[in-house]
């Protein structure tokens, strides 16, 4: 049955089902990928953008929130893309970063990525199994773009680590 | 040239250089020197093939003859291609793709930097888009450079004779030619004075910090802006538009 809401908070509070294809156990809006919710005279508008430039999970999640929507039962809905203002790990929310932390994968340095990069300096990342602050970067570059590989030196589990961007 | 044709063109250059060096990083899938580096290669690979979709997307909206992204990937030939030189030469020993990659990265960063302030909206969201990333690329790079560089006998003198070939188009990128004029003027591109100082100095220290010799031979061919390309393009695009040339409007 065909659905109609004219509050923009129930569709945000349900895109919380619908989960990040590559890390599953964060939802979209604890990514801070949904950026933007209009309803228009029963069209639902979802505006959201790409963690990285490349990610090759953005036609997906496009897909996933699209589907998630009609299979409620609201009808037209349409997905837009933007890429301002750019994507932060600062949007990740605090439930997000602990889902995160959970699934082993130490969430996101909260210092300014500018910083820091621009200093080319490193950033102490916490093992997110035993939380000793002892441990080393592997590769700075991981299984998907927003990831960089750790291991920690006392726990001596290999981790993925959320890059700070 | 209209104003939204140098704008068009100068937006599907910028891609051409993320594109061409993307597939050259994506040469290396599977043939990495260990599994970290060849996921770094192609990570990278990735981030600037995402960049490639979206100066694409952006000049296909401006694109009087109605091309979409890919047919700006896939139907162009080497003369209507407007990457640098650099970006395009072959990928080499592990040694010529960081010295390529490094002496990228810096430009590519210091020129997104100057690109963040655009007046054009688009352009100056692609670019802060893309500065994050290219951060990272930067820092890999040179960390590189350094481990290589001041390393054993045989990686310095590996990274010599990459330093070496390469240098010639070590900068060809901070010459500006007439659209980098108009752009910068317009205050839509980027004023390659600016960053030209900064740029230059920071590759010279570091190299001087990786032991590596300067190379007394010219640092800036041109030709890659205006079309004008060296033997390795051709090789490049044979093999990424294979698929589309032979299947014209395949999809999958």
């Amino acid at each position: 049955m065909k659905k109609t809401t004219d509050d923009t908070a129930e569709i945000l509070r349900l895109l919380h089902q619908v989960k990040d294809p590559e890390i599953p156990v964060l939802s979209v809006v604890d990514m801070g990928v949904v950026r933007h919710i209009e309803i228009r005279d029963g069209e639902i508008w979802v505006t959201i953008t790409p963690t990285y430039s490349g990610c090759p999970a953005m036609n997906t999640i496009a897909k996933d929130i699209e589907d998630f929507l009609l299979g409620q039962g609201f009808s037209p809905v349409t997905i837009k893309t933007v890429l301002s203002p750019t994507w932060t790990t600062d949007w990740i929310t605090e439930n997000g970063r602990k889902a995160l932390k959970d699934y082993g994968i130490a969430p996101p340095s909260k210092e300014s990525w500018d910083k820091k990069n621009i200093m080319l300096e490193e950033v102490v990342v916490k093992c997110p199994r035993c939380e000793s602050q002892n441990t080393q970067m592997t590769s700075e570059f991981g299984s998907t773009a927003c990831k960089a590989l750790y291991k920690c030196l006392d726990c001596l589990e290999p981790f993925d680590y959320f890059k700070c961007i | 040239m209209t104003k939204t044709q140098q704008l068009h063109n100068y937006t599907l250059r910028q891609g051409d250089n993320c594109l061409i060096l993307g597939q050259r990083l994506a040469e290396w899938c599977g043939h990495g020197p260990v599994l970290e580096q060849d996921i770094a290669l192609t990570n990278i690979s990735l981030d600037l093939i995402g960049q490639t979709r979206n100066y694409y997307q952006y000049a296909a909206q401006m694109n009087e003859e109605g091309k979409n992204e890919d047919d700006l990937a896939f139907l162009r030939d080497s003369l209507d291609y407007y990457n640098l030189l650099l970006v395009e030469q072959p990928n080499g020993d592990f040694a010529h793709t960081i010295t390529r990659q490094y002496l990228f990265d810096v430009f590519h960063f210091h020129f997104l930097s100057q690109l963040c302030s655009s007046k054009d909206e688009q352009l100056s969201a692609i670019a802060h888009k893309s500065i994050k990333e290219v951060g990272y690329h930067r820092r890999w790079s040179s960390q590189w450079v350094l481990r290589l560089g001041d390393g054993t006998n045989e990686s310095h003198s590996r990274m010599q004779v990459a330093l070496d070939s390469l240098w010639k188009y070590a900068f060809e990128a901070l010459e500006p030619d007439d659209l980098d004029l108009q752009m910068s003027e317009a205050g839509l591109g980027v004023d390659l004075d600016k960053i030209k100082k900064v740029c230059r100095q920071e590759v010279l220290d570091h190299l001087k910090k990786a032991t590596l010799q300067i190379p007394q031979h010219g640092s800036g061919q041109v030709g890659g802006k205006t079309g004008k390309h060296t033997e390795h393009l051709g090789y490049i695009l044979a093999e990424m538009q294979y698929m589309q040339r032979t299947y014209p409007g395949a999809k999958w």
